[in-house]
């Protein structure tokens, strides 16, 4: 009896069924999935500090509130350069699938830049905020604030490190597709910062200095 | 210099733990010694520390889960003789303050370091054979997951030496956690342990969505998977949607306690039942993480001790789905005396209820497979059945539970304690050991001695029955959970008859261990010449037990649900095996000391965390980042297996099979 009259015989349904016909994906497919679900994980981070932001808001503890700390200029010159940087971020990867070397380092330079110039923005903000009495014990409003706009910092301080670890990798191994594969995941990373900071900006300052 | 660390940190005046402490220390000491002086280092370091074999790091896993299987059933043993004894005048042998510590460190490793570590050690070993191929989608980062693991089972279990663990319960509920009410240490052992492991297990989720979703052998369609994959699919969702949770929440609870702010603080405005709230988001889906996966194991072992397939397969997925969903869904009923009022907790209590429904679809699955088949009851059936048993009955007083009026009354009591014994110990224990039973010949190509595997079976049926039916009724009568002492006499004789269910549970563990050892003596008596010892039906019978590196040595063809037994059934019916196959060369991930040398600094820097010595929590921060760097930079991370070893391996085995086919045409 031949394989293919047998089939029903043993429950094996149409070969029509769906996705897995091809096997394993190649590593071009699996190393951005397994970041897309990485960024999934870090916005659910992410949700779970904004909800502790949404319950404590009001708990000022007699202290000041957004609207006595918030300085909408800052905002917009921190959101303004980090929307940049995510621009050039985008330019630099169209050069590196290009191969240029020049165009590619002196992107991610800007990139990297712009970073550093919203994180500054930030530090700024913070210092300033603590300075006047308004840090992070004082209430339980300020310590989420701190944590949630804090925590998006670090991630910012994390991707500034990544893009000098892989400038130095792209220099010295060149685009290989490996080193294209980081990149590509970067460059998630660095969009989906973007992503979470339109929900800080919207949900803290916009809301928080909204009379 | 060394913070708040201290010569106090030490048990001196403690006798019971500076006698664990120097016992324990001594055994280490004298396994690793033994390790060195024998020369085993080398070979500990290539094959099994720095490995990236999904096989290997599962073994490791289940090695770990079961050393804290031990760890965490002393602490049991210790509180049910406590509580057996401290009644009236008497006030046992244990002190509050470290009884409070047992009970929170019995918890705390049960569920994290026992149950979590042996069902990823399972699924990892399993995962990437069921699904026909070579290895899970990042294997380094695998290496790295089960190494951040043990450096929180080994922060949790420096705590027995070095100052104290946490006198917290096994969630750390504040305000009782903050820095006011716990100044000592034992709180920062228990957030840093659990944040490192934590990680861990993020990263597994990531690894093992990525692999069943990718990466499957061609043809094996989703609803071609078996279904331990399908619940080991949604079990990982669940992880990459709420372990976050836990990391951000215990990291609030550090910001509280090390830097003074005031999420969960009675002052400041801070919101302790914010905690709650956030703690079981993560909490409830925590125990479907553990459940789903052990319904899987029970699936595939109901169906191959039966002779059937499955019985309902799309069923039972839809159900595992359901039940992933639901978990969300209900958090509150853990907390229905919050306050939160009467409409809001009927909301929760009847979508707890409504878990039932596809829990009890899956029930009547289970059954429906074994009615008209051929059951045999070996000792993973053995497992099965019992846990049908108790499961069903956890399952019930979880829906009297889900009642919240019922719930006020016996929030916090005994009767809390026994249901959640009831469904963790019936489905996830229960599991674990079918599952340990049923893929330990895979793993090591000998089976376990199956009468003994019964015995352990009925010890730990018989025990966990009277250990938990007394609290039931206590339960019921008013006694509450974590108590030291108590004043109520007749509640006595049933905490005796406690006591002595957890010594048949002692019995089940020592007979696990002696089992182990008499199998190993006989093992030439039970050798899994075949690969395929059970009359298996799923894709990792199809390869040698245990498999090469490489696992197949040519990707299996799926064209059906049970693939291996639509494999078997085709050899059967034509009298030979299929054509072999165009050998090819093999590419596998070489071998990484990532995972380790990460794990020795987060070890460090957490230690460090723990007793405020900032340089050298900064030193070992730059240690790991050094280390991802140096990874980073590394160009070569696989090797290739040659397409003539593949081929002699494979003919090998083809061999045994055709011979077998001839012989006597079971099991090809």
């Amino acid at each position: 009896m031949s394989g293919a009259t047998l089939g029903p015989l043993l429950g094996e349904d149409s070969e029509n069924s769906g996705l897995g016909h091809r096997g394993p994906e190649s590593k071009s497919i699996v190393v951005p999935y397994g970041f897309w679900l990485f960024i999934l994980s870090d916005i659910v981070l992410f949700s779970a500090l904004f909800a502790s932001y949404a319950a404590l808001v009001h708990a000022t503890d007699g202290g000041p509130a957004g609207k006595d700390l918030f300085d909408r200029t800052k905002v917009a010159v921190e959101t303004t350069s980090l929307l940049l940087s995510s621009f050039t971020c985008g330019l630099a990867f169209i050069a590196g699938k290009r191969s240029n070397m020049l165009w590619t380092q002196a992107w991610l330079v800007v990139t990297g830049l712009f970073g550093a110039i919203f994180l500054a923005i930030e530090l700024n903000e913070f210092a300033g905020m603590i300075a006047m009495g308004a840090g992070p014990q004082r209430s339980a409003f300020l310590s989420a604030f701190f944590t949630l706009v804090g925590c998006h910092g670090a991630h910012i301080t994390a991707g500034l490190l990544w893009i000098g670890t892989m400038m130095a990798q792209i220099w010295v191994k060149g685009f290989s597709p490996r080193m294209m594969r980081r990149f590509l995941c970067f460059t998630l990373f660095w969009h989906a910062l973007d992503i979470v900071w339109v929900a800080i900006f919207t949900v803290v300052y916009l809301m928080g200095t909204t009379p | 210099m060394f913070g708040e660390l201290s010569w106090d940190a030490l048990p001196l005046h403690q006798p019971i733990p500076l006698l664990t402490s120097v016992v324990v220390l001594l055994l280490v000491f004298g396994v690793v010694g033994y390790v060195w002086f024998k020369g085993h280092v080398p070979y500990l370091w290539n094959e099994w520390i720095t490995s990236t074999d999904h096989k290997r790091i599962g073994v490791m896993y289940v090695i770990v889960a079961l050393l804290m299987l031990v760890r965490g059933f002393s602490d049991a043993i210790m509180m049910r003789a406590q509580q057996a004894i401290a009644v009236g005048q008497s006030q046992g042998y244990l002190p509050p303050e470290h009884y409070d510590q047992i009970f929170s460190a019995h918890g705390t490793i049960m569920i994290f370091f026992m149950a979590m570590a042996f069902i990823i050690g399972l699924m990892n070993f399993v995962l990437p054979l069921q699904l026909g191929v070579r290895d899970v989608a990042f294997p380094v980062m695998n290496s790295v997951s089960f190494w951040l693991t043990a450096s929180g089972v080994l922060l949790v279990n420096v705590s027995l030496f070095v100052g104290e663990f946490a006198r917290t319960g096994w969630l750390g509920f504040p305000p009782l956690s903050e820095k006011a009410f716990s100044p000592g240490v034992g709180v920062d052992y228990y957030l840093v342990a659990l944040q490192i492991s934590g990680i861990g297990t993020l990263l597994t989720g990531i690894n093992f969505v990525t692999t069943i979703l990718k990466i499957r052998a061609p043809g094996m369609s989703y609803f071609r998977m078996p279904v331990f994959c399908w619940t080991a699919l949604v079990s990982n969702l669940l992880i990459i949607a709420a372990f976050p949770v836990l990391t951000a929440t215990f990291a609030m609870l550090m910001l509280d306690r090390y830097l003074g702010f005031h999420f969960f603080t009675n002052d400041g405005g801070g919101n302790s039942m914010l905690y709650m709230n956030l703690i079981w988001i993560w909490g409830h889906p925590e125990v479907y993480i553990l459940a789903l996966p052990a319904f899987g194991i029970f699936s595939e072992v109901f169906a191959t001790f039966s002779g059937k397939p499955l019985f309902g397969y799309r069923s039972m997925i839809l159900a595992t789905l359901a039940i992933g969903i639901l978990s969300f869904t209900v958090w509150l009923h853990h907390f229905f005396t919050m306050g939160a009022g009467a409409n809001v907790n009927a909301v929760f209590g009847i979508a707890s209820m409504l878990i039932a429904i596809p829990t009890g679809v899956k029930v009547f699955n289970w059954l429906f497979t074994m009615y008209g088949g051929r059951v045999r009851f070996s000792a993973a059936m053995h497992w099965g059945l019992g846990f049908i048993f108790t499961f069903v009955i956890g399952g019930m007083t979880g829906v009297l539970l889900a009642n919240p009026p019922v719930d006020f009354v016996v929030h916090n009591s005994l009767f809390l304690v026994a249901h959640f014994h009831n469904v963790i110990i019936g489905a996830v224990v229960f599991g674990v050991m079918a599952g340990y039973t049923y893929w330990f010949p895979k793993a090591f190509g000998f089976t376990l001695d199956e009468r003994l595997g019964k015995a352990v079976f009925w010890c730990w049926f018989i025990g966990f029955w009277l250990a938990f039916a007394p609290l039931y009724i206590i339960g019921l009568l008013g006694a509450t959970r974590r108590m030291q002492h108590y004043d109520n006499p007749a509640w006595q004789p049933y905490m005796i008859v406690a006591l002595i269910g957890a010594f048949f549970i002692l019995a089940g563990i020592v007979l696990t261990a002696v089992q182990l050892y008499v199998s190993i003596r006989t093992r030439d008596r039970r050798r899994d010449v075949t690969g395929d010892p059970w009359d298996g039906r799923t894709l990792e019978w199809a390869t040698t037990s245990p498999p090469p590196h490489f696992n197949f040595a040519v990707l299996p063809d799926v064209h059906a649900t049970e693939a291996y037994w639509g494999m078997k059934q085709r050899a059967l019916q034509q009298g030979r095996l299929e054509e072999e196959p165009d050998y090819e060369a093999i590419e596998m991930p070489r071998n990484s000391p990532v995972g380790v040398i990460c794990a020795f600094f987060t070890s460090f820097t957490g230690f460090a965390v723990i007793w405020h010595i900032w340089w050298l929590a900064i030193l070992g921060l730059i240690g790991a980042f050094a280390t991802f760097v140096w990874y980073a930079w590394q160009d070569e991370d696989e090797h290739e297996i040659p397409a003539e070893e593949v081929a002699r391996l494979d003919r090998q085995h083809r061999q045994i099979r055709a011979e077998t086919l001839q012989a006597g045409s079971q099991p090809a």
